[in-house]
């Protein structure tokens, strides 16, 4: 039993130095250094938090952008399973196969649903395709500047002015090596707002 | 192969490899006890603990402490995922896991696997993601990396009975290495965006009028010793793909970095320990050329269209983005699930059950090699030398001579138990996923038909085996038989590697050093680093090639026939 002396004791030190001091340490410089980051990038408008800046919402057209498809589900009261796309106290992927007979049947619908709304043309693939996370808050900038025209019309707005908007807030890769080129949809959304409210 | 590409796979292999001389310098002197500016507090958990630093331990004393540590820690972590619910920093009201799913967690997060079956957002308070599986990512960590040192001294020295401390290391590993850059890494992630709060989920008014809640908590810190560890565990069920794990593309790469830097300091320490830096750089550069070719040929396997989703419509896809993140494109996010693969990480930034058949197969083989380019902390590195053994073996049979490797005399007990060590894993691997699939229960933990459903279970018990922790994740793991079974398969791909490891640092420890003479195998040149990827591809590989043809390769020409399930 001696000899267990030295494991018991540095499993219970390390708990306590590394489970809750340094956490707590951490979290401390985290809300004096970085607040913004440290409670998850929450943004306001008009004095209330509407969402989170990294995280994508579920925003439907047409007089907005709207984000990528998110595989979240959800169980309805009567015990089924239902969609909950951008549901943010969860996260995960479709991982359907891709063999899978479902995914070929989303994409299917989901590309006939866009060239209804955006007309005809090559869809871009980040918009009929669900991401890893559920929650992705961006959009490529090809999804972006083919959603553009469409929003501005149901909007009353000038297509330009909307498409200058895209491409004020677009990401771009540093060097063309680190990032992609992408918008962010909730930012995008609330400067088109603002935007039409002008 | 666009050359944005080829540029981002050449700078991350830059930045690892470069970093890796430095930091392996300092390992060894953190290894060999010259790095000591601590000593203070060094010396005062040493007190506190009851751990005599001039013990020194042999290779079963060295186990058995090992075995006393990963027990212990095994229990309270199990006792804090059963009594979640009435300790501290449980914002959420999450309740206590039950005893299967509880068992499963433990086993993984002392295994340094970090196979998760629970959902993390609604099955793990705050409180037991800090002292549970926190202190557990640190502690796996130091001791891999504590068992790569006891084997590095048993090739420095002739005729020693006695390979270190185990205690001693896993402090000195931990307070010289792990805590510094997960401290540099958690304050660099956070500046990116990852949150670190204590405040429980946020509830806001969405922009068109709804409502969202939105999952967080002290986030930071465990992302970054979740990378440098190469442990993997998701704060969140997407892993590295949820933008709070990994907000945007500097930290995706920071992440990748923290995977993979370590990993390839160890054989750059090796080197300076035993005094041959070339035969450190030899095994470092067979780690790195089986790195590249994966995260190449990973890339190129997703950036190839799907056909049946060109078939459904879908035009001009630059790669197959399902699963994937907007922010990271393709190649962002299949060199991270290269880097989590190709050691014992097992963290993703998007969805290996959605990768093409080929895109999977790639982590799935990475995985089936052993992980050893360069592989989990520590495990890695030993991996990498029971290869390095078994191809001086196959040299010294070509030439009829005694084989040796850095002057110690490789006799019949080290082949015996290096492989002893690769055949546990082939066994769990093979078996675990066949017996599985003959059961009711197993094939009801499939999420897709056809090949794919087998790819599904042998990816879960590779990677289980493994001590990996990524999925195909579609496949439903909590349940009895995978719960427990892959929870065994985990404890198995762990201890019947290191202890066996440990055993023929012991053996080799007592052996003298033999002068180098011109009958020597040289160990630090081109021929040797070609005939070690050789034997780690033919012994670690070839093994797997009939269940890997039934399954990716299988799927990957029905998918290309438009063949659907």
């Amino acid at each position: 039993m001696r000899a267990m002396r030295p494991a018991v004791s540095l499993v219970i030190l390390f708990t306590l130095a590394l489970g809750l001091v340094l956490p707590a340490l951490v979290t401390g410089f985290a809300q004096l250094a970085f607040p913004f980051s440290a409670n998850g990038s929450l943004i306001a408008r008009h004095g209330q938090p509407i969402g989170s800046a990294r995280i994508g919402q579920a925003i439907t057209g047409p007089g907005w952008f709207v984000p990528r498809p998110s595989a979240l589900t959800g169980t309805a009261p009567d015990g089924r399973s239902i969609a909950t796309p951008y549901d943010a106290a969860q996260s995960g992927a479709s991982n359907l196969a891709p063999t899978s007979t479902a995914l070929a049947a989303h994409v299917a619908a989901r590309i006939a649903a866009w060239h209804a709304t955006y007309g005809a043309g090559p869809v871009p693939d980040d918009a009929v395709t669900s991401s890893g996370s559920g929650l992705d808050p961006d959009i490529s900038l090809a999804n972006a500047l083919r959603q553009a025209p469409v929003v501005a019309a149901a909007r009353h707005l000038p297509p330009d002015t909307v498409i200058a908007l895209v491409r004020r807030l677009a990401a771009r890769p540093w060097l063309g090596l680190i990032g992609t080129a992408h918008v962010n949809v909730l930012r995008l959304d609330i400067a088109l707002a603002r935007a039409a409210a002008r | 192969m666009t050359w944005h590409a080829t540029l981002y796979i050449a700078l991350v292999l830059a930045l690892v490899l470069g970093a890796a001389f430095p930091l392996g310098t300092w390992l060894a002197r953190v290894f060999d006890g010259t790095a000591d500016f601590l000593a203070p507090v060094e010396r005062g958990i040493y007190r506190l603990c009851g751990i005599d630093p001039n013990e020194k331990m042999g290779w079963r004393g060295y186990a058995l402490a090992l075995l006393a540590l990963s027990v212990v820690h095994f229990l309270l972590l199990y006792a804090i995922l059963r009594l979640q619910y009435w300790l501290p920093f449980n914002p959420e009201h999450i309740p206590g896991m039950p005893p299967g799913l509880a068992f499963n967690t433990a086993a993984s997060f002392t295994t340094n696997t970090n196979w998760q079956a629970y959902t993390p957002e609604s099955q793990i308070s705050d409180g037991a993601q800090m002292f549970g599986l926190t202190v557990h990512m640190f502690i796996s960590a130091a001791a891999g990396i504590a068992v790569a040192a006891a084997l590095m001294r048993a090739f420095a020295a002739g005729r020693i009975a006695v390979l270190g401390n185990l205690y001693v290391d896993i402090v000195r590993i931990t307070l010289y290495v792990l805590l510094p850059i997960s401290l540099v890494a958690a304050v660099l992630l956070l500046a990116g965006g990852v949150p670190m709060t204590l405040a429980g989920f946020a509830h806001v008014h969405t922009l068109t009028g709804g409502t969202q809640t939105i999952a967080r908590g002290p986030v930071a810190l465990q992302e970054a010793i979740k990378e440098l560890g190469t442990n993997g565990g998701g704060f969140f069920n997407a892993n590295s793909a949820h933008p709070f794990e990994n907000p945007n593309a500097w930290t995706n790469l920071l992440e990748i970095w923290l995977i993979l830097v370590i990993g390839f300091a160890l054989p750059i320490a090796f080197g300076r320990m035993v005094g041959r830096a070339r035969d450190g750089v030899a095994l470092f550069a067979a780690m790195a050329v089986i790195l590249a070719v994966a995260m190449f040929g990973g890339y190129a396997a997703e950036a190839a269209n799907n056909p049946v989703l060109v078939h459904a419509g879908l035009a001009a896809a630059p790669g197959n983005m399902v699963g994937k993140e907007v922010r990271f494109g393709i190649v962002q996010s299949t060199s991270f699930n290269v880097a989590a693969t190709a050691t014992s990480c097992g963290a993703v930034n998007s969805f290996l059950d959605s990768y093409t058949p080929l895109g999977g197969l790639v982590s799935l083989f990475l995985m089936q090699l052993g992980e050893v380019a360069p592989g989990g902390v520590g495990s890695g590195f030993a991996g990498m030398i029971l290869f390095a053994l078994l191809a001086v073996f196959v040299a010294g049979l070509m030439v009829g001579r005694t084989p040796e490797y850095l002057g110690k005399k490789i006799e019949s007990r080290e082949i015996k138990l290096a492989m002893l060590a690769v055949l546990i894993q082939t066994l769990f691997i093979l078996l675990g996923a066949g017996a599985s699939l003959l059961t009711k229960s197993g094939l009801g933990s499939l999420a897709s038909g056809g090949p794919h459903g087998l790819s599904e279970m042998l990816y879960g018990w590779t990677s289980a085996t493994e001590n990996n922790g990524s999925a195909f994740a579609g496949l439903a793991a909590n349940t009895a038989l995978l719960n427990y079974g892959l929870g065994f398969a985990m404890l198995a791909g762990r201890f019947a590697v290191l202890i066996p490891v440990l055993a023929i640092g012991g053996s080799l420890a007592a052996k003298p050093v033999l002068p180098r003479s011109a009958g020597s195998f040289p160990t630090d040149g081109l021929l040797f680093v070609s005939l070690l990827i050789g034997v780690v591809v033919v012994l670690g590989g070839l093994q797997f090639m009939p269940a890997d043809t039934l399954g990716p390769l299988a799927e990957q020409t029905l998918m290309h026939a438009g063949k659907l399930f």
